[in-house]
């Protein structure tokens, strides 16, 4: 099935969902060395997110977190591509200056359609997510 | 989001990955924010310059951006003097990593005059209806509320490729529509000098990130709006508020007085006087003395000196402006250092590391009352030049 999203961050990659209902923040919830999610109270607390599909509501925190992102892929450990249900500059900004594909606004729910380790495709530059299910 | 053909090949990355990148962000900023395409842009202003706010992250970034910009690109305040770092008690370990960050900036192209008052300086001028891509938030308030020019808080990125492409995606402020103000605030009472930080120290947390329009007696100078506008972009997030009567666009456009009212009174003003902010354990000691948020213009570095001229002080004080002003004003700057406080440029007591050496700061200015406690981990309180000058011991040097 392939659903259609709005294209934020441009590239194709694929690779396993990782999935969280909560905002990242990526100073300061990720550390830029591993990839690891460092945030105690985190629902992704103490999994790495290297090459994921990470699928999350949004970014927040401080704008530092588009150059976490970077640092992320130099250090090979940067998620494969991202979703979000709404995205912002903080992680848009990231996303592009990382190269990461990066889409937002599926036409189904994230939430409802992937689940965690579910092996999908996801095209930043035409803006589609498709999913074996 | 409508792209000219030109704009199309630079997305497509004909004119190499720099530019294809800094036109991506542009437009993925445009598609979140509903713009319907680029706008020339006639300066940039770039955050994210102290080593102590972007760190390792942000300085990897710019090192591997290859290309010059477009229009005139000047950076926000770095993290230090970049000359007299080490009066200022800066490891020369972060000092490398600074210059190594302006660096990285200048060969882009971009002035490395690191000020968050860029409409002082020569090229970087703004007038009424001009279009800019500013990153600072309380020149951006600056250039959106005083001058009437018309930009949104850029990020430090997105910055960045409005001065490598020249343009911004044509969003928020650039639009007639999102400078209209939503909430009216009355001020009750007189007004003068520090006292317009105070008003944006208050009034900021209650109007968060709307446009207002203040109702007010006097008619305040553009030194005073400058400190009002950083302290309401700092206790809250307002990018372009309005002085009705005194303001360019509220001169010209007669706006409905919104139906929301936000009444300051005498007393909040007051407060801010009276409440010094996170002192630590008790600790009410004041060991540091700052004034210069934001930059000192040439007018506020005269009303400094005048004060100064022939005392001599007893604790650390540092005034804060850009360098070109403290070279035009040189012999002002001399009366100033004669009495043993610091000129310091290109850096401010938010956004240097040196701050934390400190305990308590006393400062004129409702922005770094907002950061200082937060940022810096450093009491605050807050007082007029007068009471500031007074605080650092000011002795009659006969």
């Amino acid at each position: 099935m392939i659903i259609k999203c709005r294209s934020i961050s441009r590239g194709y990659a694929e690779g396993e969902v990782l999935l969280t209902h909560d905002p990242i923040s990526f100073l300061g919830n990720v550390d830029p060395k591993t990839g690891v999610i460092v945030e105690p109270g985190h629902e992704l607390f103490g999994q790495c997110i290297r090459g994921r599909v990470l699928v999350f509501p949004h970014g927040k925190g401080s704008t530092v977190g588009s150059y976490v992102l970077y640092q992320l892929i130099k250090n090979g450990v940067a998620p494969a591509a991202m979703v979000n249900i709404e995205s912002e500059p903080i992680v848009a900004v990231g996303a592009i200056i990382s190269g990461i594909p990066l889409v937002d606004k599926m036409e189904r729910n994230p939430f409802e359609i992937l689940k965690n380790g579910d092996h999908v495709k996801v095209d930043g530059s035409s803006g589609s997510v498709e999913t074996g299910n | 989001m409508y792209l000219t053909k030109e704009e199309e090949r630079t997305l497509a990355g004909e004119y190499g990955e720099t530019l294809r990148k800094a036109i991506e962000i542009l437009v993925a900023l445009g598609e979140i924010y509903g713009a319907d395409s680029l706008i020339p842009v006639k300066s940039a202003q770039i955050a994210g310059v102290s080593y102590k706010t972007i760190g390792d992250a942000g300085l990897e970034w710019i090192s591997d951006l290859k290309g010059k910009v477009k229009i005139p690109a000047i950076l926000n305040p770095a993290g230090m003097d970049m000359l007299r770092w080490k009066e200022m008690g800066i490891e020369p370990a972060f000092a490398k990593k600074q210059q190594e960050i302006i660096d990285a900036y200048e060969s882009l192209g971009i002035s490395t005059k690191c000020t968050c008052t860029p409409y002082y300086l020569e090229g970087f001028d703004a007038g009424f209806g001009d279009h800019l891509a500013w990153s600072e938030s309380s020149a951006v308030s600056y250039a959106n509320s005083v001058i009437g020019a018309r930009t949104n808080r850029e990020g430090g990125p997105s910055a960045l490729s409005a001065a490598l492409i020249g343009k911004t995606a044509n969003y928020g402020y650039h639009l007639d529509e999102k400078r209209e103000p939503v909430v009216a605030v009355t001020v009750e009472c007189e007004l003068s000098g520090s006292d317009y930080g105070a008003l944006g120290y208050v009034a900021g947390k209650e109007i968060g990130s709307r446009v207002p329009i203040f109702f007010m007696e006097e008619k305040p100078s553009n030194d005073e709006l400058k400190a009002l506008g950083a302290a309401l972009a700092a206790s809250g997030a307002v990018a372009l508020y309005h002085v009705d009567g005194v303001t360019p666009e509220a001169v010209r456009s007669d706006f409905e007085r919104p139906d929301e009212n936000i009444m300051i009174e005498e007393q909040q003003i007051a407060e801010v006087y009276e409440h010094s902010e996170n002192l630590k354990g008790g600790e009410t000691d004041t060991d540091i003395i700052t004034l210069g948020c934001p930059h000192c213009s040439p007018e506020e570095l005269k009303a400094i000196a005048t004060l100064l001229e022939g005392k001599s002080i007893q604790k650390e004080m540092w005034v804060c402006t850009s360098r070109e002003i403290a070279q035009k004003c040189a012999e002002l700057v001399k009366i100033i250092e004669n009495s043993g406080a610091r000129v310091v440029c290109d850096t401010c007591m938010v956004v240097s590391p040196a701050t934390n050496n400190y305990k308590a700061m006393m400062v004129n200015s409702g922005k770094a009352l907002a950061y200082v406690p937060g940022m810096c981990g450093v009491a605050a309180r807050y007082g007029s030049i007068e009471q500031c000058v007074k605080e650092a011991g000011a002795t009659d040097d006969n």
